[in-house]
């Protein structure tokens, strides 16, 4: 037998605690403690000039929804998500077939196609800004040499254009996220179904929508999730793009928010708009842990 | 059909199919890629090629200069910009590092029952978003007396690296075998000695990882920073170059390209090189054992 003492640092349940407790007293002091503030000022009347707190029950909201622009942002908020998830899951599929396969050359396509992710958005969008501008714009430049358009689209410009260069610019950025984690998800497919379905006489497209879509939906159910709820909360692109605008044709809530907590200084209106994200979120999050568990189950 | 026939089908369909996959590889390659490789043949492009409507936008009708570099690195703040990104990210990996390690051993390790929803719960928090929590965010940084101050993002950033690296490390922790540490305790180490000279040699090449993803995303984070730091020498790259860079309505679109092309190349070049590894650690946090 040991004679050494079985100290603290052997018991596991002591352990246990001591090692997790920081970070849970750090996450609760900074998210935690920072919502409820976010619930708290929503009902207040705390602008950045004039700090102190005072109760003003839903007044802050009432304003809010007398807001066309609340509604209007809203409303690109789901046109913004829903168009972005879609086209995101979709080329994130087929990234994702690209990165597990085999070719030479592998390790730059790679480097490559990572690129709009890593990235910091906001410079890889001010490049877009460029290539988006009203007279410089490398792609209408292309368009106008194939003869496809006489004059320049002013894509930032135009309500309609400016709504889908950020829907294509948030696509651009995430989808190698999604095809990131598909992979992860195509991976764990055993191979030797796809050989016993290849035995069998199934050709390419067969396999890929009889046999490995069908394995690696709760993966791909995952990266639509994260695909939405980045983009749903996100307000870079609009941002640096467009400043909202034109006249807030792409205001999402967050940028609204923003605009109207931090830079118009009335943080209980902005907390008030910032707080309309949470509802959706967290449908978000429970069904990503639905699909989790299903992921678990297999 | 003769065997021979049949030979030569198959060969065909298998060169046609890379065939494919080549085109596809260098298809997605150029969507992906095609406005840094446009960013990287602007920066060095003069003025009266760069401001013709009618010249080519992917090569250089003017001979190529490198002013607008140099004027990147010489006369702007962006190399305050880059220091302070190197810094805040410095920090907040090794805030990161002494939260989450601790953290996901003792919930990959310590069998508690709580152990896995404790563990998707602190994942959970990597979802709720900035935008969320910035205004009273920006609130409690005004309150600590950290406004323009780096400290304000080496305070918050780890919110939102601790969650995820956690679950990465979980992974990375729970692929070593339970043994390691077993024998370890009967060399007469105890329980937190064979963490620190058992395990945790075997899960360096998991913790460069952690280190690598958690510094690209304080890299990437735009809008606490944005709210917290609005003085020009205290602003890391992902504001700075965006905010700075453009006075008034005059963009020094050279520079911009340039700052995004040395900003966005070394990030990625590193993340690739960890690419498989953040693969598996994320499938491995999933897994039970």
């Amino acid at each position: 037998m040991s004679a050494r003492r079985a100290g603290l640092a052997d018991r596991d349940g002591f352990l246990a605690w001591v090692m997790l407790l920081p970070s849970v007293i750090y996450i609760l002091a900074l998210v935690g403690v920072p919502f409820l503030l976010a619930v708290a000022f929503a009902f207040s009347d705390v602008t950045t000039g004039d700090p102190s707190y005072d109760f003003v029950g839903f007044g802050n909201f009432t304003a809010v929804f007398d807001d066309g622009v609340f509604w209007r942002s809203l409303w690109n908020t789901l046109l913004f998500t829903g168009c972005s998830m879609v086209l995101i899951v979709v080329f994130g599929k087929i990234l994702a077939n690209l990165l597990i396969a085999d070719f030479h050359g592998k390790w730059l396509v790679r480097f490559l196609i990572l690129l709009p992710w890593t990235t910091p958005v906001a410079l890889s969008t001010i490049s877009w800004l460029w290539f988006l501008d009203s007279i410089y714009s490398p792609v209408d430049w292309t368009l106008r040499h194939l003869g496809l358009i006489d004059q320049n689209v002013v894509w930032l410009g135009d309500p309609n254009t400016a709504m889908l260069s950020v829907i294509l610019v948030q696509t651009w950025r995430l989808t190698p996220l999604a095809a990131v984690i598909v992979m992860a998800g195509l991976v764990a497919i055993p191979r030797d179904i796809d050989e016993a379905a290849r035995i069998d006489g199934a050709g390419f497209w067969r396999r890929m929508f009889e046999v490995t879509i069908p394995l690696s939906l709760p993966v791909i159910a995952v990266a639509a999730l994260f695909g939405a709820i980045m983009t749903f909360t996100d307000m870079t692109v609009s941002y640096v793009l467009t400043r909202g605008g034109p006249t807030h044709a792409t205001d999402v809530l967050a940028s609204w928010a923003y605009f109207r907590g931090i830079e118009g200084g009335d943080v209980g209106q902005g907390a008030a708009i910032a707080l309309f994200l949470f509802p959706i979120l967290l449908a978000g999050v429970v069904a990503i842990l639905r699909a989790v568990r299903r992921l678990e189950a297999r | 059909m003769t065997n021979e026939a049949l030979r030569r089908r198959y060969a065909r369909r298998h060169v046609a199919a890379r065939c494919g996959l080549y085109a596809a590889a260098v298809l997605s390659a150029l969507v992906c890629a095609l406005p840094f490789l446009w960013s990287l043949v602007s920066a060095f492009k003069q003025n009266r090629d760069l401001y013709d409507p009618e010249s080519n936008p992917f090569a250089f009708n003017e001979p190529a200069t490198p002013d607008h570099v140099t004027f990147l690195f010489a006369d702007t703040p962006f190399p305050t910009f880059v220091l302070n990104t190197l810094l805040v990210g410095g920090a907040v990996v090794l805030l990161t590092l002494a939260l989450a390690l601790p953290a996901a051993y003792s919930l990959a390790r310590l069998n508690r029952p709580w152990g896995t929803p404790m563990g998707i719960a602190i994942f959970l928090v990597y979802l709720v978003p900035p935008s969320l929590l910035f205004l009273s965010l920006t609130r409690v940084v005004v309150a600590l007396g950290l406004e323009d101050s780096l400290w304000s993002m080496i305070v918050v950033y780890p919110t939102i690296t601790v969650p995820v690296s956690v679950w990465l490390l979980i992974g990375f922790l729970k692929a070593v075998p339970t043994d390691i540490e077993e024998q370890a305790m009967v060399d007469g180490h105890s329980r937190l000695g064979a963490f620190v000279r058992a395990v945790l040699p075997l899960v360096f090449p998991g913790l460069v990882a952690v280190v690598v993803f958690s510094f690209t995303l304080t890299a990437s984070e735009f809008v606490y920073a944005l709210a917290f730091v609005s003085s020009s020498p205290e602003m890391v790259v992902s504001t700075g170059v965006p905010t700075q860079l453009i006075r008034g309505d005059v963009f020094f679109w050279q520079s911009l390209q340039a700052a995004t092309v040395v900003t966005a190349v070394p990030i990625a070049f590193l993340f690739n090189l960890f690419l498989d590894r953040f693969v598996t650690g994320f499938t491995m946090g999933a897994v039970k054992t």
